[in-house]
């Protein structure tokens, strides 16, 4: 039973799609991570997505390089994922954790799950992992009933789009744009075709993440699309924020901001 | 399978012959193809990268195919590249070898471009043209395999990128000149150690947004199938030159082989020919740094343990929670913290052997050579002349009835390395002190 496909299964027959914001874990700190990811919650985030600070992050762009830098250059340790993920899903919101694959292969696969797992949280997005080289992770994922979201792209094939919906559990991490991820002055309309091309290879759940900035894209993706994330966008504002507590305002405002633009979207 | 000996000594020859032979049920080793080398290799990357690393795959093996590629390259090569390198005795250095050794260099520092790399790059980048695309990124640590893309894109009419840590930029101002001099961009990678690593990072972002028009040339045996498998392919041909001239001046097989290790492209380049060679000892030298005691080093093998980086599962030097750790060596070239997974392979067969050589040892081999054969090595390959210094001695547990012949691949040659050897060695004038 996978607890994000659950939610997103209830929004969608409200008659919306769901919100997803992405944080690394360590920025400002371990314990401001976790601060930050409830506030997104309480503003309208409906599932989070925190991030395990990797050296060699390829999936990312600048925002988020600078974000992880500072998380692994204060100290912040991967075991301590497990604890923060604890405390953001007291909030009721599922918790996904998006990791590089190195750090998960370093703790163990089938511990990391374990762990993931007892910690309540709902399952592992793998930015640099491809079903075909995941068979460790589709037994652990099954032996601790997690989801296992796998990401598709504008380049992959037909048959990668099957193979990647059948591995999936949760939903199918859609990838707007061919790049990494970051602010783009629009989302492309291969952002539409590769959500329709997705569902039609088999996934039920198909969310869109990468390039998605603004309330009026979160709008516009949340037409077609079961969920929106928003990674960047969210932990600029952290950057940009003189001081903690006033970068958890910026967040919030933003993403309630984003939260009306994904509920107001015409479905 | 009959009871194993114990390592070392004469019995050293018959642990050899049996890895080669057991392998040899599944073919021979120099024939293996990727994804995985053993437990290692793959295709640990972005999904998004997927239909370009196929399309390159399909390219490379329809080209494979083609006697028209292999004409082409084999054309450039002699016209343009300088092939084949020579080979040189060095009895002046051998003598400090010992055992009687007699010790050759393979002289991939002759060719076009100082180095080994462009054997490499001018396979790809007739591939790129195949491939109809117009665009070729590169990362490079030294420079060596920057200058050579840069160089092939010239000669090829394709747009260059090259991206280099700004570390490694101010190292080696030189090289930037020289490539942008070629007509490349270079650009200076800020983030992260800005060291080797990062331009691999920064190069596979560029990948990831712009794969429908850029090939990705990757300069050494590492990252996602198909690159450890091709790189090496197009390596070959120093091992195969290698085994026929040494055949021709001697008669005879080499008893050793010493490489630098680096991602490790000239050491899998030369050790190709003698892989399913028994009695053919594969030595592959890396960065020993200050010592693998200090910490400041980027020996793999000594100091590392299976992990997960830039798409390939091989050795890397890591910590306890699987992040990168930060590598030193006096050679920008050999500075990376993961091998080629095809070398991680032969290390857990036993079929090839890693050492750590330190700067120190390194800068000794350096100073050695050139004093004795009036030849200025690469500091990255002045690690495999400390390595065969080294073999000398080891050579009298080997059981051999005859004195060793060492074979030395001479990866590149030490132009760029003269302000370094110069600090190194006190040779500047005070004025250029830091």
């Amino acid at each position: 039973m996978s607890g994000t496909a659950t939610r997103l299964r209830e929004l969608r027959d409200s008659g919306r799609a769901a919100l997803v914001g992405y944080l690394p874990l360590g920025y400002p700190d371990v314990a401001g991570s976790v601060e930050a990811a409830k506030a997104m919650v309480d503003a309208g985030v409906d599932i989070v997505e925190l991030g395990v600070p990797y050296t060699d992050p390829v999936m990312d762009g600048p925002t988020i390089q600078r974000a992880v830098e500072h998380a692994l250059e204060t100290g912040t340790r991967v075991a301590q994922v497990f604890g923060a993920v604890e405390q953001i899903a007291a909030t009721g919101a599922p918790v996904l954790v998006m990791t590089y694959w190195n750090p998960v292969l370093r703790y163990g696969v089938d511990a990391f799950a374990r762990d993931l797992a007892a910690a309540g949280g709902a399952g592992l997005i793998t930015p640099d992992l491809i079903p075909d080289e995941g068979a460790d992770w589709l037994a652990a994922s099954d032996a601790h009933d997690l989801d296992r979201v796998f990401l598709v792209a504008p380049s992959s094939t037909t048959e990668r789009l099957a193979l990647t919906a059948a591995a999936s559990r949760g939903f199918v991490y859609a990838a707007s744009t061919m790049g990494v991820t970051g602010a783009r002055a629009t989302v492309g309309a291969q952002a539409a075709r590769l959500v329709a091309d997705t569902r039609a290879a088999g996934a039920e759940l198909v969310c869109v993440g990468v390039g998605v900035s603004t309330p009026d894209q979160a709008a516009e993706v949340a037409g077609y699309a079961d969920g929106v994330i928003v990674g960047s966008a969210l932990v600029r504002t952290l950057l940009d924020a003189p001081d903690a507590a006033s970068g958890r305002r910026a967040l919030g405002d933003l993403a309630a901001a984003l939260a009306e633009g994904v509920t107001g979207a015409r479905r | 399978m009959t009871e194993a000996g114990p390592r070392g000594g004469a019995r050293a020859s018959d642990a050899l012959h049996r890895a080669v032979s057991a392998l040899g049920e599944r073919g021979p080793l120099s024939d293996q193809s990727g994804p995985y080398f053993g437990a290692f290799g793959g295709r640990f990357v972005p999904e998004a990268l997927i239909a370009a690393l196929d399309e390159l795959d399909t390219a490379y093996h329809k080209a494979l195919a083609d006697p028209a590629f292999g004409a082409e390259l084999e054309r450039l090569h002699r016209t343009y590249t300088g092939r084949p390198s020579p080979l040189t005795e060095v009895p002046r250095f051998a003598a400090h070898v010992g055992q009687g050794a007699r010790v050759f260099l393979k002289r991939e520092d002759l060719n076009h471009t100082g180095s080994h790399k462009i054997n490499n790059v001018l396979g790809q980048a007739l591939l790129v043209k195949r491939m109809g695309k117009k665009r070729v990124i590169a990362e490079t640590g030294a420079g060596q395999h920057g200058v050579a893309t840069a160089t092939a894109a010239a000669l090829l009419d394709l747009d260059c990128t090259v991206y280099m840590g700004e570390e490694d930029t101010r190292r080696q101002a030189l090289n930037v000149a020289r490539m942008r001099l070629l007509g490349a961009e270079v650009v200076p990678v800020t983030i992260g150690s800005r060291t080797l690593k990062d331009a691999i990072n920064e190069a596979l972002r560029d990948w990831v947004a712009n794969v429908e028009t850029t090939h990705y040339l990757l300069g050494t045996v590492t990252g996602p199938h198909p690159f450890p498998e091709m790189v090496r392919d197009f390596h070959r041909v120093i091992g195969e030159e290698a085994r026929a001239q040494l055949a021709e001046e001697t008669g005879r097989l080499p008893d050793a082989v010493a490489a630098c290790v680096g991602g490790g492209s000239n050491a899998m380049g030369i050790f190709s020919a003698f892989l399913d060679e028994p009695t053919v000892r594969l030595f592959g030298f890396e960065a020993g740094g200050e010592g693998v005691e200090t910490g400041r080093h980027a020996a793999r093998f000594s100091g590392g343990a299976p992990g997960v980086l830039h798409g390939a599962r091989s050795y890397l030097l890591q910590d306890q929670d699987g992040q990168t750790r930060p590598t030193h060596s006096v050679s920008a070239g050999l500075d990376y913290p993961s091998v080629g997974p095809a070398h991680a392979w032969l290390h857990d067969l036993g079929r090839a052997e890693y050492q750590p050589v330190t700067d120190v040892e390194a800068m000794d081999a350096f100073s050695l050579l050139c004093r004795t054969e009036g030849i200025i090595p690469a500091i990255e390959s002045a690690h495999a002349l400390a390595g065969a210094l080294r073999l000398g001695p080891q050579s009298a547990q080997w059981g051999l009835d005859h004195p060793p012949l060492i074979l030395v691949n001479l990866s590149g040659r030490g132009d760029k390395d003269v302000a370094t050897a110069g600090a190194w060695f006190g040779l500047l004038d005070e004025t250029e002190d830091e």
